[in-house]
């Protein structure tokens, strides 16, 4: 969906390049220098000490929960795990309580990985690096922006918190490609305990570069970075945006220039936040109270070792072992159903069907609690013809809803197979009322097939197959 | 001294007294704030006096005592504490308007320490503002006069501390040393001071200026006094993150080693051109009197000392830039409102900070600068490593190094202000020991041809406090024995 005033995007002759900067709240007990609680939302103000508060004499002290977290992602992203150092980025705003914000510079802690996603597409990560959280400001009266505000709150509850910035490599091509990497970089991040990925609590937070080239060309076009990102629909609409306002600049003769825009979800466009020339200098130096940080092999071997299993893993497991898609393989592993799945495969349900079930009607939370003695009893009720589809998906639901056996649910239900004799009697009584429609079929005019299937299933209160309908149907036209 | 009535102790000597029942804390106490309603107005050491405070603590100990109890090894001992030491509900300034009214809510480590050992703090001392001076002519409070002569400096930053205990206001006080700024006012007024070696000695709830050099130490009368202090106070801190794992180095025990085998070696680059020469005499007797002693001297040449200086006025501004950025007016300290957030912090530090520290904050922040980094912080973080390689091939054949502590005696007001080369200039000597790490210390060893004291510098490498001590113990010893000579002479 791209804004009115662009004319759309020809992925012929286009092709966008997009690198994300993901940063995430690390889910650990207290803030990354300070004892103060690491807690979204509270009273403003209440999540502080002095440190937090920027008070003179205070001294950081590295959290080491923290650093445990960032390595977990990093292994689980692949990277290099290394010794690291911190700096300070310097630059004055009101809930930034130092003025500076304690980062990592030319040394952090992961390095080099990728992550792959579920379809099969391999991202490039550039690092995976700890810092701190800046405070909150509500600017209130004139624009709501800092510099006409009448007057501007600042609460340093987040002020201090983890994060870590895990920067992508250009590697994405489609507003769906960074869709997908964002939630796999989410799934791997909940899996490992690193985060909660709560994007609308800000637990996530995605920066994109965006830029534009012809197909075939070499070279990266002049990129712009694109904040104030919440979700991530709203980060596909900013990215094709933001890639049609390009490429109408450029064949209008225009250049894109290098800047950071602010997505207005609202008005669906992008606006010029700062241009390269006006961006802060952010004066790095080597963080003097903070000493250097060598995790060394142990303690990545010991991460590494106690790591569960990631979901490009599980997905491939899945796949190998079923014979389905990956795609299919994603959706199931990220309901977390594979391994309900696996067990009950290994019972001897049909794979497919019971693939088949994960990925359409399971979808309740609860289905993590299904037994799979009993999902693979349902599903041998269904091949074996004692259920039509129909009602195993209304068995399952019940199963989901109540815990019970299938069988005692069917019962329960009044299900039970016809026998063939009978549901050919029903056939043929609608052949001989409805000749009109019987022609119309029998001359090729395959939408009253479902006329046909409607009216045996109200006959028969839904216990008829479907598919056995359609195949008798067929059979007595020829 | 004139003033007082009663002779000075020392700090070992009250705490002794306190702890056997035979001196009263309250009395010690009283004789000390004696001296301060005497002295202090002509030589505004203090910028905070806790009179009443220091009462209660004094009669806490007296207490303690008569119960059978042990208040520590600085039972009773008055205490003065530089300015920008964090002291719950005590006003700490920095010797600054932006912190003016300021009241910390904790207070620093090395106080607490010094307090749970029974030491009585009696107040905080003036200071070139954010520590950055030579004389604390930059204290936005006016400066402090030298008790050995009112017309002159006592030295800076911790200019008051070092006048506090020269004029007997505390036997003991606290500074800190980012370049010279414990060991440079001790010089010139003719007491104790020492620069322990990095880490060594807690930086939490010490205001940061140069946060990669900063390190907090003793003022005192005599050499074991400083040694006590320091075992008290030093040692790991897991509140700060540079503070080294090990306890700090017992000196103590070692201080009646003497020299005898010790090598030392005398800095041939802060002899030369730029310090006095009746300086460098005093320099020469003190090498004199190790050999005496049974030391070996001999000159050695440690030539990247000679960058320190710009090193030191890119890597200390560079880093209190960047440490200075929080007094903005938002949360804490002077706030002088604006129409917007911007204009409301730049009339506060405009209004707040006194030209030095503008001064400084503005070298800093362009050291810092894209495109200038390399060239600037870069380069003087190069030259700090080459200063740490020549002390450390100096220290391979000497234990100790000798030099002058300041290249002069204590000068007069207004001589160095209208020039802050000249003004930085006093810390030629001092300055180096700060970009290694390394501890010195400056022991008073006469007086220059002024009559104004001079104080020698007996510089150590890391951890190196012990041999430090002993040579500090060894000259002090012939200082005492060459004034009974002069008194028995005369």
């Amino acid at each position: 969906m791209t804004g009115a005033e662009h004319t759309g995007f020809d992925h012929d002759t286009w092709e966008i390049v997009i690198g994300l900067e993901v940063h995430t709240e690390l889910a650990t007990r207290t803030k990354l220098f300070c004892s103060a609680v690491n807690e979204f939302g509270g009273e403003p103000n209440t999540h502080i000490d002095p440190l937090t508060l920027g008070l003179p004499g205070s001294l950081p002290v590295l959290n080491e929960q923290a650093v445990e977290l960032a390595i977990r992602v990093g292994v689980a992203l692949n990277c290099t795990v290394q010794r690291c150092t911190f700096a300070r980025k310097n630059y004055f705003y009101p809930d930034q309580p130092t003025n500076y914000q304690i980062s990592q510079f030319d040394l952090p802690i992961n390095a080099e990985g990728w992550l792959e996603l579920p379809s099969g597409k391999v991202v490039g990560i550039e690092r995976a690096h700890l810092e701190e959280d800046t405070g909150k400001s509500t600017h209130v009266g004139g624009g709501g922006r800092i510099h006409d505000a009448q007057y501007s709150l600042v609460d340093l509850n987040r002020a201090g918190v983890p994060l870590l910035e895990i920067v992508g490599k250009p590697d994405l091509r489609s507003a769906e490609d960074a869709k997908a990497y964002v939630a796999e970089l989410r799934s791997i991040l909940v899996a490992v305990g690193a985060s909660d990925g709560k994007m609308e609590e800000g637990s996530l937070r995605v920066d994109c570069n965006v830029s534009v080239r012809r197909r075939g060309e070499p070279a990266f076009g002049t990129r712009c970075e694109i904040k104030n990102i919440n979700s991530l629909r709203a980060m596909g609409r900013a990215i094709e945006y933001e890639a049609a306002r390009q490429v109408d600049l450029i064949t209008s003769g225009e250049r894109v220039v290098q800047q950071t825009r602010h997505w207005n979800d609202a008005e669906g466009r992008t606006t010029t936040l700062r241009s390269k020339e006006d961006a802060d200098d952010y004066r790095y130096f080597p963080e003097p109270d903070l000493v250097v940080l060598d995790p060394g092999e142990e303690w990545v071997e010991r991460v590494r070792a106690a790591l569960p299993m990631l979901p490009a893993a599980r997905r491939h497991r899945l796949a190998e072992s079923t014979g389905s898609g990956l795609e299919q393989a994603a959706l199931i592993v990220e309901r977390g159903l594979d391994d309900l799945c696996l067990s009950t495969i290994e019972l001897g349900a049909d794979p497919a069907r019971v693939l088949t079930h994960a990925e359409h009607n399971m979808s309740d939370e609860r289905s993590l609690d299904v037994a799979p003695a009993r999902f693979a009893e349902l599903v041998s009720m269904e091949v074996d013809g004692k259920l039509t589809a129909t009602q195993t998906k209304a068995v399952l639901a019940e199963m989901i809803d109540t815990g019970d056996a299938p069988a005692d649910i069917a019962a329960r239900n009044g299900f039970e197979a016809m026998d063939s004799g009978a549901l050919e009697s029903v056939v043929d009584g609608l052949i001989a009322e409805h000749p009109d429609e019987w022609q119309r079929f029998c001359d090729g005019d395959g939408k009253v097939t479902g006329f046909f299937v409607g009216k045996v299933m109200k006959a028969t209160q839904g216990k008829a197959d479907g598919k056995a309908v359609t195949a008798l149907l067929n059979a007595r036209k020829a | 001294m004139s003033a007082g009535s009663t002779p000075m102790r020392s700090a070992t000597a009250i705490a002794a007294g306190v702890r056997s029942g035979d001196l009263s804390a309250v009395e010690v106490l009283d004789e000390h704030l004696a001296r301060v309603a005497l002295r202090e107005s002509e030589i505004h050491a203090f910028n905070h006096l806790n009179e009443q405070a220091a009462r209660d603590a004094a009669a806490d100990i007296d207490r303690r005592v008569a119960a059978g109890e042990d208040p520590g090894p600085l039972a009773g001992v008055p205490l003065a504490v530089k300015d920008n030491l964090c002291t719950e509900g005590v006003p700490t300034t920095c010797s600054s308007k932006i912190l003016e009214g300021w009241l910390p809510p904790y207070t620093a480590t090395v106080v607490s320490r010094l307090a749970a050992a029974g030491a009585i703090s009696v107040g905080k001392t003036n200071l070139d503002e954010f520590a950055m001076g030579s004389s604390t002519e930059n204290s936005a409070f006016g400066p402090t006069r030298n008790p050995h002569d009112v017309t002159r400096v006592p030295g800076g930053s911790s200019g008051g501390s070092a006048a506090a205990v020269a004029a007997g206001f505390a036997p003991l006080a606290l500074g800190s040393d980012t370049g010279g700024s414990i060991r440079q006012p001790a010089s010139l007024c003719g007491v104790v001071g020492v620069k322990p070696t990095y880490g060594t000695v807690s930086r939490l709830g010490l205001v940061a200026f140069g946060s990669s050099l900063d390190q907090v130490g003793p003022f005192s009368s005599t050499v074991a006094d400083a040694a006590l202090t320091l075992e008290v106070m030093g040692g790991h801190d897991p509140g700060d993150s540079t503070s080294l794992p090990q306890p700090f180095p017992s000196v103590s025990v070692h201080l009646d080693d003497g020299v005898a085998g010790l090598r030392v070696g005398i800095v041939s680059e802060m002899m030369g051109e730029g310090i006095a020469s009746d300086v460098a005499a005093r320099v020469r007797a003190a090498a004199d009197a190790l050999v005496a002693a049974g030391a070996t001297v001999e000159e050695v040449s440690v030539p990247a000392v000679n960058y320190g200086l710009s090193a030191y006025y890119l890597v200390a501004p560079a880093e209190a830039s960047s440490n200075l950025a929080r007094f903005d007016g938002v949360r804490y300290g002077l706030r002088v409102d604006a129409p917007t957030t911007g204009e409301m912090m730049e009339a506060t530090r405009t209004a707040g900070f006194g030209d030095e520290v503008k001064r400084r904050i503005m070298l800093g922040t362009y050291a810092l600068s894209a495109g200038y980094y390399d060239a600037f912080y870069g380069k003087a973080l190069k030259v700090r490593t080459l200063i740490r390689n020549d002390f450390d091939a100096a220290y391979a054949t000497f234990d100790v190094l000798l030099s002058p502590t300041s290249p002069t005696t204590a000068f007069t007001f207004g001589d160095k202000t209208a020039d802050p080369l000249q003004m930085y200039l006093n810390d030629v000597c001092t300055i180096p020991t700060n970009l290694a790490g390394h501890p010195a210390m400056s022991v008073p060893f006469g007086v220059g041809s002024d009559k104004m004291p001079v104080g020698v510098q007996i510089l150590a490498p890391a951890l190196g406090e012990v041999a430090m001590f002993r040579t500090a113990a060894v000259l002090e010893a012939a200082m005492a024995s060459a004034a009974s000579n002069e008194g028995s002479a005369s």
